[in-house]
C-alpha cells in the first residue's frame, strides 16, 4: 500500500488485535450503521409540519414536508396564498426535494466509508450527516423567508397582508390564520442520526487513533 | 474474515440504496391527493347546572310562560351550534316537486333536493338549451316542469334501510325518481308509459330489486281514449314494478313490467318482508267504480265511491309475476310490458281481500307477519295475517270473484284482528317495542296501539289494543317513526305530518304552511308528548322516511376533480387548470373553463351572433363548501358548481351584446370580483368589418 493510500485509509486492524478487542472496533461501525438506518428511515417520515387554524376551517388546514415531498392541504393553502400574492408552495425547494433522497443515500454511503477509513479523514465523510438536520432547517428558513418576503404587490389582499417571515418553528399569525410549525419525527430521526454519528466518531477515534499513532511510530522508526 | 465483513457491508449498502428507491416511490405515492381528514373533536364534559342557573331558568320559564313540559321538550330537541342531529328526515315536497331534508330531533331544514321541479339554486334545469334535466322532465314531448312528489322510499338491504338511494313518486304525472344519497341529487326520472297519474309510489322490495309504483285514477292505459261511459270496460288500473340496478344506481326500464288491474282507485302499497317476502299489498277504494257526473244530476264521486262497506286489498305474488313476465306472457302497451288481468288470474298472481271502507295505508309489520290496513272511512285498523293469506291462497278459500273474475279471499280466513283507533285512520308505522302508530286524520291525533303475536312479549299490555292517543295540530296525513317501515324500526321519534296548521304559526296570508310535529315515542307508558312544531312553507309534504344519520355516507366534495354528477364518474373531457380555451369550429364554439377562488378562466369570451355554444366548466376546488355558481343574464342560465363538479351547457348566442357572467354563490372575499365578459359580436358589426 502506498504512503498516500495508507494515510487516507489509515491502518488496518491486525486479526489478533481485533479478536482481542472486538467491542472496541465493532462499536464505531455499529453506531455508524445505526445512524444510517435512522437516516434512511427518516426519509419515510415527516420532517416538518405546519397547521393553520381559522374560523371557517373548523378542522384546520395543514401542510407536511417530507425531505422530498409536500403533502396535506397544499392545494387549499395555495388557493388562499394567491390572495396575498405568495407563490405556490410547490415552487419552493424544487432542487432540494428532487435531490434529497439521493443525498441521503450518498450520506449513508459516505458513512459506510467513514467506518472503513481509519484515519482523521473519516470525519470529513461523516460531517454531512451530522449537519443534515441543521441544514434542513436553514434551507426551510431560506425558502419561508424568500416566499414570505416576496409577495406579489398586485395581489388582491396586498394591502391587508404585508410581507412577513413565517416562523420555521413555533407559532405565527397571518391574516385570519393562526399557525403552528413543528419538527416532525423524520427530522428528529435525522437529529438522532447526527448524534449517533458524533458518538460513533468519538469511538472511531478511540479505536483507530492508537493504531494510527503506532503505525506512524513504526513508520518513523523505519524511516530512521 | 475481513473480506466477508467487507462483503456484508456491501450488501448493507445496496439494501440502503434500495430503501432509498423505495422512499422515492413512496414519495410518488404521497403525491396522490390526501384523503379528507377529520380532526377528532374532543367531547366536552357537561357540568350539571348550578342552583343559581336553575333559578334563572325557572324565572325565564315563568316570564316566557313555559311549563316544565315545555322546558323538557326544548331540552330534548335543542341542538347547540355545531351539534349534528341523530336522525335525518326525507320528506316529500308535494306540489313543490322537491324533497326536503331535515335533521331530527332539532327539525332544522337542512336542504331541499330538486326532483320534479327546476330549481335555480341547485342549477337544476337552468343549463340553457337541451338541459338534461329539462329533457328528463318532458312527457310526450311536452315540458312538464313540476310534480306532485308523494311517497319517498329509502333503499333497503334485507328489509333494513341501507342509506344508499331514495325513490319518490310524482302523483300528478306518474313518474318515479331516483336520488343518489352520496350527493343528494336526482339521477333519473322514469315516466310510466301506461298511466297519467299514480299514487302508490314509491315502495321498495326488501332488497330493492324492484321499486313499486301503484296507480290510482284509472285511465285507458297507454294514453288511449274511451268515453267515460265505457269506464268499466275500457279504463284500467295498474301496478308497475321498476327493476332497480343498484350497481348502476338506475332503474332499468327494459327489465321493468306492469300488471293490468281493475279500474278501482288503487292507493298505497307495501312489500312483504321476512315470511311474506314476495307478496305485494295494494289498497284500493272506489271499487264501486263511480265516475261522478254531478253536472248531470248524478251522485258526486265522493259519495259514489263511498257506498260499499268493503273495498279490496290487492295481493300480488311478485315472484310468480316476475316469472310470468320473464316467460313473455305479456302484452305491450305504449312500448311497456303489461301482464293482462286474465293472465294474472290464470297464473295465480293476483288476489283480492275485502278491507273496510276506502282505506289509505297498508303497512307490513317489521316481522312481515301482518299487514295493517287503516280504514280512513272506518274507525278501525284491520290486521291481516300474511300466513293466513298464504294458506287461503293455497287452499283456494275464496268468498267469490269480483266483476273481473279475480278471486276474493274470505275476509274471515285472512283477517287476524281489528283495533278501533278513532276517526279517519290513514297510515301506520311501527317501533321497536311492539307498538304500532296510526295517524287519525279526523280526530287530529296519533294513536299508539299494541301488536299481537310474537310482539306480545315486547310490551305489558293486551295484544291488539289501543294504548293512548296524542292530539296533533291539525289533520294529520301520513306519519313516520324512525326507520318505522323497515324490518328494524328504531322507535324514539315520530313525525306527524299535519295538513293544517291554522293557529300554530304567524298567519302568512291565506296560504298557510304545513306543520310537521315531532312526537316523543321513546318510552312506553307516556302520553307521547309533542316536542316541536316545524312549519313547512314550501309545498305540501305527504310522506317521509326517517333514517339514522350514521347510515348515510355522503360526499363533502366530489371524489375527484372533473366529476360529472349525471354519470357519477370523472368526465374525460373536463377542463383542467392549463387546458382552458375557446375553440371555434365554423359557428360552433366550445368554451373550456375552470372556476376556483376567485376567478373563472378564461375571463373574456368573445363570440359572434348566431354561434352555437357548448360551455364546459370544472370547479377545481377541493375544499368543503367551496361551491361556485355561474350565470349568464338573459339566457336563463345558472349553474351550481360544487367542489370538483363538472357541468356542461349549451345555448345559441342569438342576442348579441356584452354579457357579464359571474359567480352566483358567495364563495370568498373576492366573490364580487369573480366574473368575466361574454361578448357577442352582432352580425352587422361583422359585415362592417369586412
Amino acid at each position: 500500500m502506498s504512503g498516500i493510500l495508507r494515510a487516507l485509509f489509515g491502518p488496518r486492524v491486525p486479526q489478533a488485535e481485533f479478536e482481542a478487542n472486538r467491542s472496541r472496533y465493532l462499536l464505531p461501525t455499529l453506531l455508524l450503521s445505526a445512524a444510517r438506518v435512522l437516516l434512511l428511515l427518516s426519509l419515510f417520515l415527516p420532517y416538518w409540519h405546519m397547521s393553520l387554524e381559522a374560523p371557517q376551517y373548523p378542522d384546520g388546514l395543514s401542510v407536511t414536508a417530507y425531505v422530498n415531498n409536500l403533502t396535506g392541504d397544499v392545494k387549499e393553502i395555495n388557493a388562499l396564498n394567491h390572495y396575498i400574492g405568495m407563490r405556490p408552495l410547490e415552487d419552493a425547494a424544487r432542487f432540494e426535494r428532487a435531490a434529497s433522497v439521493w443525498m441521503a443515500i450518498a450520506m449513508a454511503l459516505l458513512m459506510e466509508g467513514a467506518a472503513f477509513i481509519h484515519s482523521r479523514w473519516a470525519v470529513l465523510l461523516a460531517l454531512p450527516a451530522v449537519l443534515f438536520p441543521i441544514g434542513f432547517l436553514v434551507d426551510l428558513w431560506y425558502w419561508l423567508t424568500t416566499f414570505g418576503q416576496n409577495l406579489d404587490p398586485r395581489a388582491p389582499l396586498s394591502s391587508s397582508v404585508k410581507p412577513f417571515i413565517p416562523p420555521v418553528l413555533g407559532e405565527g399569525e397571518v391574516g385570519q390564520f393562526y399557525t403552528v410549525a413543528s419538527a416532525g419525527p423524520g427530522w428528529w430521526l435525522a437529529v438522532g442520526c447526527s448524534v449517533l454519528v458524533v458518538v460513533g466518531m468519538f469511538f472511531h477515534r478511540r479505536a483507530y487513533k492508537p493504531l494510527h499513532d503506532r503505525a506512524n511510530a513504526i513508520a518513523g522508526t523505519e524511516g530512521a | 474474515m475481513k473480506l466477508s465483513r467487507f462483503a456484508a457491508r456491501g450488501v448493507l449498502a445496496i439494501a440502503f440504496a434500495a430503501a432509498g428507491v423505495l422512499a422515492t416511490s413512496h414519495a410518488a405515492l404521497a403525491q396522490e391527493p390526501p384523503a379528507p381528514r377529520k380532526r377528532v373533536r374532543k367531547e366536552k364534559e357537561i357540568a350539571p347546572p348550578t342552583q343559581g342557573q336553575l333559578d334563572a331558568l325557572a324565572k325565564l320559564a315563568v316570564a316566557r310562560k313555559l311549563t316544565p313540559d315545555d322546558l323538557m321538550a326544548a331540552a330534548k330537541t335543542y341542538m347547540p351550534s355545531g351539534r349534528i342531529d341523530d336522525y335525518i328526515l326525507f320528506a316529500s315536497g308535494g306540489q313543490s316537486g322537491q324533497v326536503f331534508v331535515l335533521g331530527v330531533p332539532s327539525m332544522r331544514l337542512l336542504r331541499s333536493i330538486s326532483v320534479f321541479t327546476p330549481e335555480s339554486w341547485q342549477g337544476y334545469g337552468f343549463g340553457g338549451e337541451k338541459d338534461p334535466v329539462r329533457e328528463r322532465l318532458k312527457i310526450n314531448g311536452k315540458s312538464v316542469d313540476w310534480g306532485d312528489s308523494h311517497h319517498p322510499a329509502l333503499s333497503e338491504t334485507k328489509g333494513e334501510y341501507d342509506g344508499q338511494f331514495l325513490f319518490i313518486g310524482d302523483k300528478a304525472n306518474a313518474r318515479v325518481a331516483v336520488i343518489d344519497l352520496r350527493d343528494f341529487e336526482t339521477k333519473q326520472i322514469v315516466k310510466n308509459p301506461l298511466t297519467v297519474s299514480d299514487h302508490g309510489g314509491a315502495f321498495v322490495t326488501p332488497d330493492t330489486d324492484y321499486v313499486i309504483e301503484g296507480g290510482q285514477y284509472a285511465t285507458v292505459l297507454g294514453y288511449g281514449y274511451a268515453p267515460i261511459d265505457d269506464y268499466q270496460k275500457s279504463y284500467r288500473g295498474m301496478i308497475t314494478f321498476w327493476k332497480f340496478d343498484r350497481a348502476r344506481g338506475r332503474i332499468d326500464e327494459s327489465k321493468s313490467f306492469a300488471m293490468e288491474l281493475p279500474p278501482y282507485f288503487q292507493d298505497l302499497a307495501d312489500s312483504g318482508k321476512g315470511p311474506s317476502e314476495g307478496l305485494v299489498f295494494l289498497n284500493s277504494f272506489n271499487t264501486e267504480m263511480a265516475t261522478g257526473g254531478i253536472e248531470d244530476g248524478k251522485p258526486p264521486i265522493e259519495a259514489g265511491a263511498s257506498q260499499r262497506d268493503m273495498d279490496y286489498m290487492h295481493i300480488i305474488d311478485l315472484h310468480k309475476a316476475e316469472a310470468v313476465y320473464k316467460a313473455g306472457k305479456v302484452e305491450t302497451i305504449n312500448g311497456f310490458a303489461v301482464i293482462p288481468m286474465a293472465t294474472s288470474i290464470s297464473e295465480g298472481l293476483l288476489y283480492l281481500a275485502p278491507e273496510p271502507k276506502s282505506p289509505h295505508g297498508v303497512d307490513v309489520t317489521p316481522n312481515g307477519q301482518y299487514a295493517v290496513v287503516a280504514g280512513k272511512l272506518d274507525p278501525h285498523v284491520t290486521i291481516y295475517s300474511t300466513a293466513k293469506i298464504k294458506s287461503a291462497i293455497a287452499d283456494k278459500k275464496y268468498s267469490g270473484v269480483d266483476a273481473y273474475n279475480i278471486p276474493i279471499l274470505g275476509y274471515d280466513s285472512v283477517m287476524e284482528a281489528q283495533v278501533e283507533v278513532g276517526l279517519g285512520p290513514l297510515h301506520t308505522q311501527f317501533d321497536d317495542k311492539g307498538y304500532a302508530y296510526t295517524s287519525l286524520f279526523l280526530d287530529s291525533a296519533v294513536a299508539r296501539w299494541t301488536l299481537g303475536g310474537e310482539y306480545s312479549k315486547l310490551h305489558e299490555e293486551q295484544p291488539w289494543k289501543l294504548v293512548t292517543k296524542t292530539p296533533v295540530q291539525y289533520n294529520v296525513g301520513h306519519l313516520c317513526t324512525a326507520e318505522g317501515d323497515s324490518a328494524a324500526p328504531k322507535g324514539k321519534y315520530l313525525i306527524s305530518m299535519n295538513k293544517w296548521s291554522v293557529d300554530r304559526f304567524f298567519t302568512t296570508g291565506p296560504l298557510l304552511p304545513q306543520n310537521f310535529q315531532l312526537v316523543d315515542i321513546g318510552e312506553s307508558g307516556t302520553t307521547m308528548p309533542v316536542l316541536y312544531d316545524c312549519p313547512i312553507g314550501v309545498g305540501e309534504p305527504h310522506y317521509c322516511q326517517l333514517i339514522k344519520a350514521d347510515k348515510l355516507k355522503t360526499w363533502g366534495v366530489y371524489p375527484e376533480t372533473g366529476w360529472n354528477p349525471h354519470t357519477q364518474a370523472v368526465e374525460p373531457g373536463a377542463p383542467r387548470p392549463g387546458s382552458e380555451r375557446v375553440v371555434r369550429n365554423g359557428n360552433k364554439v366550445e368554451v373550456h373553463m375552470t372556476a376556483v377562488r376567485s376567478h373563472f378562466s378564461p375571463e373574456r369570451v368573445n363570440i359572434e351572433e348566431g354561434d352555437e355554444v357548448t360551455w364546459k366548466i370544472t370547479n377545481t376546488e377541493r375544499a368543503m363548501d367551496a361551491t361556485h355558481g355561474f350565470c349568464i343574464g338573459g339566457y336563463n342560465i345558472n349553474l351550481s358548481l360544487e367542489p370538483g363538479e363538472y357541468v356542461e351547457f349549451h345555448f345559441t348566442a342569438d342576442k348579441p351584446g356584452t354579457y357579464p357572467y359571474y359567480c352566483t354563490e358567495f364563495c370568498s372575499a373576492l366573490h364580487l370580483e369573480m366574473m368575466g365578459y361574454l361578448n357577442i359580436k352582432p352580425k352587422s358589426a361583422r359585415a362592417e368589418a369586412k
